[in-house]
């Protein structure tokens, strides 16, 4: 192999290209072609870049990727090398349980770090919300106004206010900054709240407004300033179980009567997406992750400048944020269901799902896309997270180990790690670059409901049957 | 006209007569017939003023009624929250059992420490070794008697194969050897047939616990894993110890608490 040489061209994953072909030595090796692509793309600062050559990567040599490939690629050919840019930050595991705190008199059921990750709120089964302080990890507020389990909680993507749901119906909205309410309590679904989603930041900046899902097969727009309905999707047949604001403007609704709807925000069905032969369970968007971090990068500290932003601005910095995670695509959807598949979804431009994603052996209870939207990670009552493309629903890893039904995962902000939380009363870190257990935590003495993993990368959050919130750090 | 108290002085002096609640239960509930009589009899002025009292009184008691009607169904409605709550993705798979975890080895260390096990059964009835074996007479004559037959439950392992008859002094019928044994889940007030792993101690003697004979108050070791415990640290909980609770040998069934 020595002296032998390529053509090769580097390309994006949109599929555009960089620079002109050139001549490559095939032992050059992955060092060399990062230097290379950062001088072609006159990059200013470093990026860091993952190069795929037919979807392998390379890790050691070039042509130690065209010996894995075999004889699917010639030297006569041009070589296509497809360059990923990575986070420029990186995110350390987190290894250690720093402190549990008690204070709940109940299981807690939901656990939510705020967008900037500066703040934490939980809430649970005795029926309040709790604020926590992040730094020195201890209790900061209790907020009790409702009087039946709280189920859902979600933090607006400004970092201003906290919504949660409750078992009764009713939605109430807090201050994290002195633990009050705000506005009054909305009550309007019959049953229980399942799930409550804000408007993105970029779309409506002072957040406003607020869509909750309920069991009674309702959903529910609100103005939580003036605490009142806005409207009432009523579509759906059986028990609404996710609801999520898209950035273009799209309600995705998915539901136990097997479908997904898409509506307007003023009240108009657009669709619905048929497919699933069972329940779904959950779902998710492309780009969740940049609609509930708002307008916080997680690499920077735009916190400590945020206050001094007006409300266009921050709107503004949102929509940048977001454009560039979405690209020049549509938002992609993938959602999970009691029939152990999952489906892959363009919801604003087509009917027709994109791929069908099967492997799990049993129903699949959470899927979230990496923040930057190039994997699909799902948690199934199989005891597996599974790993799937993110663009074409491929499949690309089973992460076994866990001994329970695994209950919910998070991403690190960086993409490279999950940290998953389960029945057996472990969490669990996985690296998504070597596909294999990077970090099992012991700890809860029961069921792990809930996880969150920072923004900022340094904490993960869990709340469990235990009744004690535990964070854990590097 | 009496012209002093006599009937409450006769009463603080002898009590009530015998009947007088009865009489004056039966008086009342004649009442309605000496109103409708004393009502017949009545017109003019003073038949109105009486029915406008007798209105004002209905209503009253209407009233009365309909407040403590109110008082008892607002009493219903002030329930407190139930226990164990659970998130919203479990809420409707209710029906489906959830593994609970119960091994806090915290604890059971500490109690290993303090050399003690507190066992559902502390005490046992002693079982007589005359109870227990039969002497079988062997022999040509039968006149030896070195042989014994168990007439207690046994467990004996997988793969157990009987020793030749010269050598095997204890005979363990095939009648009364179990493989499972129905484990109550004192927490989760719940019953499962498991296998047996073991017998670990039969508190009568270290004889009965080599043999693996089964007693009251004897604990074994059960396979759990289909109940899908696990440690503090993740791992799945195979085999746990149980108590006896019943009598196997008169019942026909191994009736055992799990130790937790």
């Amino acid at each position: 192999m020595e002296g032998k040489r390529v053509l090769a061209q580097f390309k994006s994953e949109e599929g555009a290209l960089a620079g002109p072909p050139f001549d490559l030595p095939v032992d050059t090796n992955r060092d060399s072609l990062h230097i290379l692509c950062n001088s072609l793309l006159e990059n200013e600062e470093d990026m860091p870049y993952e190069f795929y050559v037919h979807d392998v990567e390379v890790e050691g040599t070039v042509s130690d990727t065209l010996d894995k490939l075999g004889g699917k690629v010639t030297s006569e050919r041009l070589l296509e090398i497809v360059y990923r840019p990575q986070a420029l930050f990186r995110v350390r595991a987190v290894s250690r349980c720093t402190s549990s705190m008690p204070g709940h008199t109940e299981a807690v059921i939901s656990v939510q770090f705020s967008p900037n990750g500066r703040h934490l709120a939980s809430g649970s089964g005795d029926t309040t919300v709790r604020f926590w302080d992040v730094t020195t990890e201890t209790p900061l507020y209790t907020c009790s106004a409702h009087k039946h389990w709280i189920l859902f909680i979600s933090w607006s993507p400004d970092g201003m206010k906290l919504a949660s749901g409750c078992k009764k119906g009713q939605v109430c909205v807090w201050d994290p900054d002195n633990g009050k309410q705000i506005g009054r309590t909305m009550t309007g679904h019959r049953q229980w709240i399942t799930c409550l989603s804000w408007q993105p930041l970029h779309s409506d900046p002072s957040c406003r407004h607020l869509a909750s899902a309920s069991k009674d097969s309702t959903i529910r727009l609100w103005d939580v300033v003036l605490g009142n309905t806005l409207l009432i999707l009523s579509g759906h047949s059986q028990c609404v179980t996710g609801i999520k604001w898209g950035g273009e403007g799209l309600l995705y609704s998915s539901s136990q009567d097997r479908t997904i709807k898409v509506w307007r925000a003023d009240g108009v069905l657009c669709r619905s997406l048929e497919g699933h032969g069972h329940w779904v369970n959950t779902m998710c968007l492309n780009t969740d992750y940049v609609l509930r971090t708002g307008a916080f990068e997680p690499s920077q500290s735009l916190t400590a400048t945020i206050s001094s932003y007006t409300k266009e601005e921050i709107g503004r910095l949102a929509q940048e944020r977001y454009l560039k995670v979405k690209g020049d695509q549509p938002e992609r959807l993938v959602s999970g269901s009691d029939d152990f598949t999952l489906f892959l979804w363009q919801p604003s431009v087509s009917k027709k799902h994109l791929a069908r994603m099967t492997g799990h052996q049993q129903l699949i209870n959470d899927v979230k896309f990496s923040p930057d939207s190039r994997f699909i990670a799902s948690a199934s009552f199989d005891k597996s997270v599974k790993l799937w493309d993110g663009k074409t629903g491929k499949f690309l890893a089973s992460l076994r180990g866990h001994v329970g039904p695994v209950y919910q995962i998070s991403w690190s902000a960086d993409s490279r790690l999950i940290c998953s939380g389960s029945s057996d009363s472990t969490l669990k870190v996985w690296n998504v670059k070597t596909k294999k257990l990077l970090m099992d935590l012991p700890g809860h003495s029961d069921e792990v409901f809930s996880v969150d993993w920072s923004p900022d990368g340094e904490r993960v959050a869990s709340g469990g049957r235990d009744r004690v919130l535990k964070i854990w750090r590097r | 006209m009496p012209q002093n108290e006599h009937i409450e002085l006769a009463r603080k002096r002898h009590g009530y007569r015998l009947d007088h609640h009865e009489r004056k239960r039966k008086k009342q509930g004649r009442e309605p017939h000496a109103h409708s009589k004393y009502v017949k009899r009545l017109h003019g002025l003073k038949a109105k003023l009486y029915n406008k009292k007798r209105f004002a009184e209905k209503v009253a008691m209407k009233r009365k009624i309909k407040l403590h009607e109110k008082r008892e169904t607002k009493n219903k409605k002030e329930e407190d929250t139930p226990k164990g709550a659970v998130p919203a993705y479990l809420l409707d798979r209710e029906g489906q059992s959830r593994a609970k975890v119960l091994s806090n080895t915290i604890k059971q260390k500490r109690k290993e420490k303090a050399g003690k096990w507190t066992v559902p059964l502390p005490k046992v009835k002693a079982v007589g070794e005359d109870e227990v074996f039969k002497v079988l007479r062997t022999g040509k004559r039968k006149k030896k008697a070195w042989k014994r037959m168990i007439t207690k439950v046994t467990y004996v392992g997988e793969g157990f194969t009987r020793k030749p008859p010269k050598y095997e002094r204890f005979i363990r019928p095939m009648a009364l050897r179990f493989k499972k044994a129905h484990v109550t889940h004192p927490e989760l007030k719940a019953t499962f047939s498991l296998p047996i792993i073991g017998v670990k101690k039969n508190p009568q003697t270290a004889l009965y616990t080599q043999l693996g004979v089964i007693t009251k108050g004897t604990i074994i070791e059960v396979n759990v894993s289909d109940l899908g415990l696990v440690t503090q640290s993740g791992k799945v909980i195979w085999g746990k110890y149980a108590q006896v609770t019943n009598n196997p040998e008169n019942d026909g069934c191994i009736n055992a608490v799990l130790l937790v």
